[in-house]
């Protein structure tokens, strides 16, 4: 027996769950297919970053619209997700590096966004008192911040739910071919059908862009984060620097989250990681250089997320460029979790009116196949221009 | 013993109690690079804690069964394995990486085989007031009278059940020291469960060496059986103990309370490592599957001793012995000089394992300390998370553990569960009516053991590739 | 509270707990010396600020943490003592000693 839904979603991180929300404030309620429990990857285990701040140019956009939702998250999912917002600091450690920080800033002025704003040596300190010698500056992004990625991935879910959603876990798609005006999905739990698709199944997408024939160059990448135990109160803002891999954030508990994007090693199929100890070592050589109160902090924990990252380093989003009614929502490469409530209203508007009011066409499926691809000594692909 | 470690060896033991000594031993003997580590100060595991430092070695009051420590103490100085000691192991990779951390600083090493000897812990005791000051394990007492030579003063309880219990208590009385009471909480129905297996009992070496013991603590303590709604009171530290015994309710002013209902697989560093486990419903507790030498799912890692399921120090000396022998037989073929067969371990094996069955029902704890029935009674010690607010989140969708880490910080803390892992797991079972099989384990991430910043950024360095590649 | 039985050495080594002079036996952990000097504590919890002592002397339970020569969340049951040893009592989240 073949079930029908207005919409499938493949996928239940946050961009799954987003998509499925805001389909079903526009009346279509959405089925969601997700073969582990919603949250269970890099939605549910990332640092939390709710961040403008650094974004690709193309991102800017679409992450500028997603603050106005995460201001707004109680209202929308009925919970403040762990959302705090004291800022997030980008940290120059030389004056070439705060060189490079002015272009970036008068660059975003020039494109009409005024939310980075440059810092000079004292201004930083006024913001991060903690911040070692050398620091000369940076940007800061006041709006930014962070929240609780697994409660709100759920979060999403649940209100999804609540307006008509369904949503089914622990089940994986096998096969998705056309079946008249349709699209089947065969799954471990019996067919379904629907005229609309999304493709938000993260470090798996590729699966799935594979049966409509359009391969991706999608890389599986193992972002590593670490833990501390509760330290007092020292930086409130999150921290990121320009020139090294770090990102920083000290919780309300007190307990310190190291990231930055070093990688680990991912076994999608096992839905494990292995952690790189160099690299996390080399990690913690960093904060203790920048944050010499961190040196004798305890690491309780490490851990890595599973993620899918593309080689431009920006995600796919929007339709299939083969397949009508196939939509494309993975991809973020380590910094999606920012995104999701814009995406999934652009991506819900998209699929049921035709159109976007943010413009999507940098992160259009097609472009990996339009440019001619060099593969670099490590095998990573990157565009020619 | 060589101060200067090596990168690579061909076994690393982990853990320096009856099972890692004995393991290493033999493969050492075999001419492996055989490797030993234990975060205590010096060997001997729990049981035989501080064997070769004891204050109290030329003395009566610990018995002659804890001088065996010492025999293998020697018996693995002879073999030429190399032991280090205050050595810390915080990671173990199924690539069998082994990230240790000592005098400060951090290390990779990596092995061919690795054997997972770290024993057991006492299993967690959640009553009202376990958190309190003045309240411990009764393991904890013996630590410290058998490491420094310390005994409990004032008003002494002892509550729980177990071997450990009467030997402790009988330590206790050798010393010199007294006991205002032992309340007892074995359940009653427990004698009728145990009963089938007593024939078999009379036949082990336990028998003879239990009777004996009980008798002597029965005839000078105050003894309360069948006590429940043990309750541990007091503000800043205990004050008394409150508890039902013979249809009373009695207290008990109390400076020490000592708690012990039996001891459990430490599967911390197992689990770590993803080897597979499943729930033992006799011994109500976590055990990794491992064939008779102990192999596990995860090739070249192997466990021995109570690690793998309780079994004693004696049964530990020959799990040991004979994951070691495998060993042998796989790195280096051929027998061990010096090493008993495989057949006669098996014999010995089995010698020491009569009468578990007895014990094991015998000593099963009640439920109601098992699963706290109080709402209030702290679960979590780390974070602070109590039975009800599991139970509450059970009832709002979390089905496991690892989503309960999510909602609740349950888990979260630096003992990663070492010390409410079994209670959480019968607490949603109980709440969602299914078998704890179905409920699992939390899912937990190295660093088992806390290191600092500065520790991690000592790790030599390397010339580790840069990037991750996919791997299927 | 816990006492030295008579049989055992003379306590030989020095250290300081929270600034106050104590001497403890050689292979004493530090956690065996607080008990043994008559601390009814060694912290503090950060979650609740409630008082905690060392419960189970073995390293698993994670209750014995104090802050040792400026490092803090030491597992005193797993330290041996040590003549000049700085011990603070671990109150709430300790920071390191800068």
């Amino acid at each position: 027996m073949t079930h029908t839904a207005d919409a499938i979603v493949i996928g239940a991180g946050i961009h799954g769950c987003s998509t499925a929300l805001h389909l079903a404030l526009r009346g279509v309620k959405a089925l969601v297919i997700e073969k582990d429990y919603a949250g269970r990857h890099a939605s549910g285990v990332n640092a939390g970053g709710v961040r403008q701040l650094a974004r690709h140019l193309a991102e800017v956009p679409l992450s500028v619209a997603s603050m106005e939702f995460w201001e707004r998250i109680r209202d929308i999912v009925d919970d403040d997700c762990g959302f705090e917002a004291h800022g997030q600091v980008l940290i120059a450690e030389s004056e070439t590096e705060l060189d490079g920080c002015r272009a970036r800033v008068d660059d975003l002025r020039l494109r009409g966004f005024t939310h980075e704003e440059l810092l000079d040596r004292t201004q930083l300190r006024d913001l991060v008192p903690a911040a070692a010698e050398h620091c000369v500056g940076g940007i800061v992004s006041r709006r930014d911040g962070a929240a609780n990625p697994f409660r709100t991935t759920q979060a999403f879910r649940r209100k999804a739910i609540a307006l008509g959603a369904r949503f089914l876990e622990g089940v994986s798609v096998s096969n998705l071919r056309r079946h008249g005006r349709a699209w089947r999905l065969e799954t471990t739990h019996g067919s379904f059908e629907a005229a609309n698709v999304v493709n938000a199944a993260g470090a798996w997408a590729d699966r799935i862009t594979a049966q409509v024939g359009e391969p991706v160059p999608l890389q599986v990448i193992a972002p590593m984060l670490m833990i501390t135990a509760p330290m007092p109160s020292f930086v409130a803002p999150v921290v990121i620097l320009r020139g090294r891999k770090l990102s920083f954030k000290q919780f309300a508990n007190g307990t310190v989250l190291i990231g930055g994007g070093h990688l680990g090693h991912p076994f999608r199929n096992e839905n494990r990681t292995e952690l790189d100890w160099h690299k996390l070592s080399e990690s913690a050589g960093t904060v203790a250089e920048l944050f010499p109160i961190m040196a004798g902090s305890t690491i309780v924990r490490a851990w890595a997320g599973i993620e899918a990252r593309m080689p431009d380093d920006i995600p796919v989003i929007g339709p299939s460029h083969t397949s009508e009614g196939i939509f494309h929502q993975f991809g973020f490469s380590a910094h999606g979790f920012q995104l999701g409530p814009s995406v999934g209203a652009l991506m819900a508007e998209l699929i049921t009116t035709g159109a976007t009011n943010v413009p999507i066409e940098p992160f259009r499926i097609q472009r990996f196949s339009e440019h001619r691809f060099q593969h670099n000594q490590s095998g990573r692909q990157e565009p020619m221009n | 013993m060589s101060n200067a470690l090596k990168t690579r060896y061909d076994v690393a033991v982990i853990g320096a109690g009856p099972a890692g000594l004995a393991a290493a031993a033999v493969t050492a003997r075999a001419g492996l690079e055989t490797i030993v580590l234990d975060e205590n100060p010096s060997p001997g595991g729990q049981v035989y804690r501080a064997v070769t430092t004891s204050p109290l070695h030329a003395t009566k009051v610990l018995g002659d069964d804890y001088r065996r420590g010492l025999d293998l103490v020697r018996e693995l100085e002879r073999s030429g394995a190399q032991l280090v000691s205050a050595t810390t192991v915080w990671s173990v990779s199924r690539e069998l990486e082994v990230g240790i951390s000592r005098h400060g600083r951090a290390q990779l090493l990596s092995a061919r085989r690795i054997v997972l000897a770290t024993g057991a812990l006492e299993r967690p005791f959640p009553i009202p007031g376990w958190t309190l000051p003045g309240v411990m394990t009764v393991g904890a007492a013996q630590t410290l009278l058998k490491s420094s030579g310390l005994v409990p003063q004032g008003s002494v309880v002892l509550a729980g059940l177990g071997p450990l219990l009467w030997l402790y208590a009988a330590q206790l009385l050798n010393a010199g020291a007294s006991i205002n009471a032992i309340l007892e909480t074995t359940p009653r129905r427990n004698l009728l469960s145990a009963v089938p297996y007593a024939p078999a009992f009379l036949l082990s070496p336990y028998f003879s060496k239990g009777l004996a013991l009980l008798a002597r603590v029965r005839r000078r303590v105050r003894i309360l059986p069948g006590a429940t709604r043990i309750a541990a009171v007091g503000d800043s530290q205990i004050q008394a103990v409150r508890f039902v015994a013979r249809g009373r309710e009695i207290r008990l002013p109390v400076d020490n309370l000592l708690l012990h209902q039996g001891v459990a697989p430490n599967v911390n560093l197992a689990m770590s490592i993803g080897v597979e486990h499943r729930w033992d419903a006799l011994q109500l507790c976590w055990r990794p599957i491992a064939d008779e030498f102990g192999r596990t799912s995860i090739p070249g890692i192997a466990v021995a001793g109570d690690g793998a399921g309780i079994c004693g120090a004696w049964a530990a000396e020959q799990r040991g012995r004979l994951a070691g022998l495998r060993i042998v037989n796989d790195l280096a073929g051929g027998r061990v000089a010096e090493a008993p067969s495989e057949q006669s371990l098996r014999q010995s094996l089995r010698r020491w394992q009569i009468g578990r069955g007895f014990l094991d029902r015998l000593y099963q704890p009640a439920a109601q300390f098992r699963v706290p029935e109080d709402d209030a009674v702290i679960v979590c010690r780390c974070e602070e998370v109590t039975a009800g607010q599991v139970r509450h989140a059970v009832r709002i969708g979390c089905e496991g553990p690892n989503q309960l880490k999510s909602f609740l910080r349950c888990g979260m803390g630096p003992c990663q569960g070492r010390l409410c892992g079994l209670t959480v797991t019968e607490l949603m079972a109980a709440e969602r009516r299914v078998a704890p099989q179905a409920v699992g384990y939390y899912r937990l991430r190295p660093p088992v053991k806390p290191i600092t910043l500065a520790e991690l950024a000592s790790l030599p360095r390397s010339d580790a590739a840069e990037s991750a590649v996919v791997r299927e | 509270m816990f006492a030295r039985l008579a049989a055992v050495d003379e306590t030989s080594v020095s250290l300081r707990i929270d600034g106050e002079p104590i001497e403890a036996r050689p292979g004493d952990t530090v956690a065996a010396a607080l008990l043994a000097a008559g601390f009814q504590h060694c912290r503090t919890s950060a979650v609740s600020g409630a008082l905690r002592a060392p419960y189970c002397m073995m390293g698993v339970c994670f209750d014995c943490l104090v802050n040792i020569d400026g490092v803090g969340n030491r597992q005193s049951c797993l330290v041996p003592v040590r003549e000049g040893m700085k011990v603070e009592l671990q109150r709430g989240k300790r920071a390191p000693v800068a």
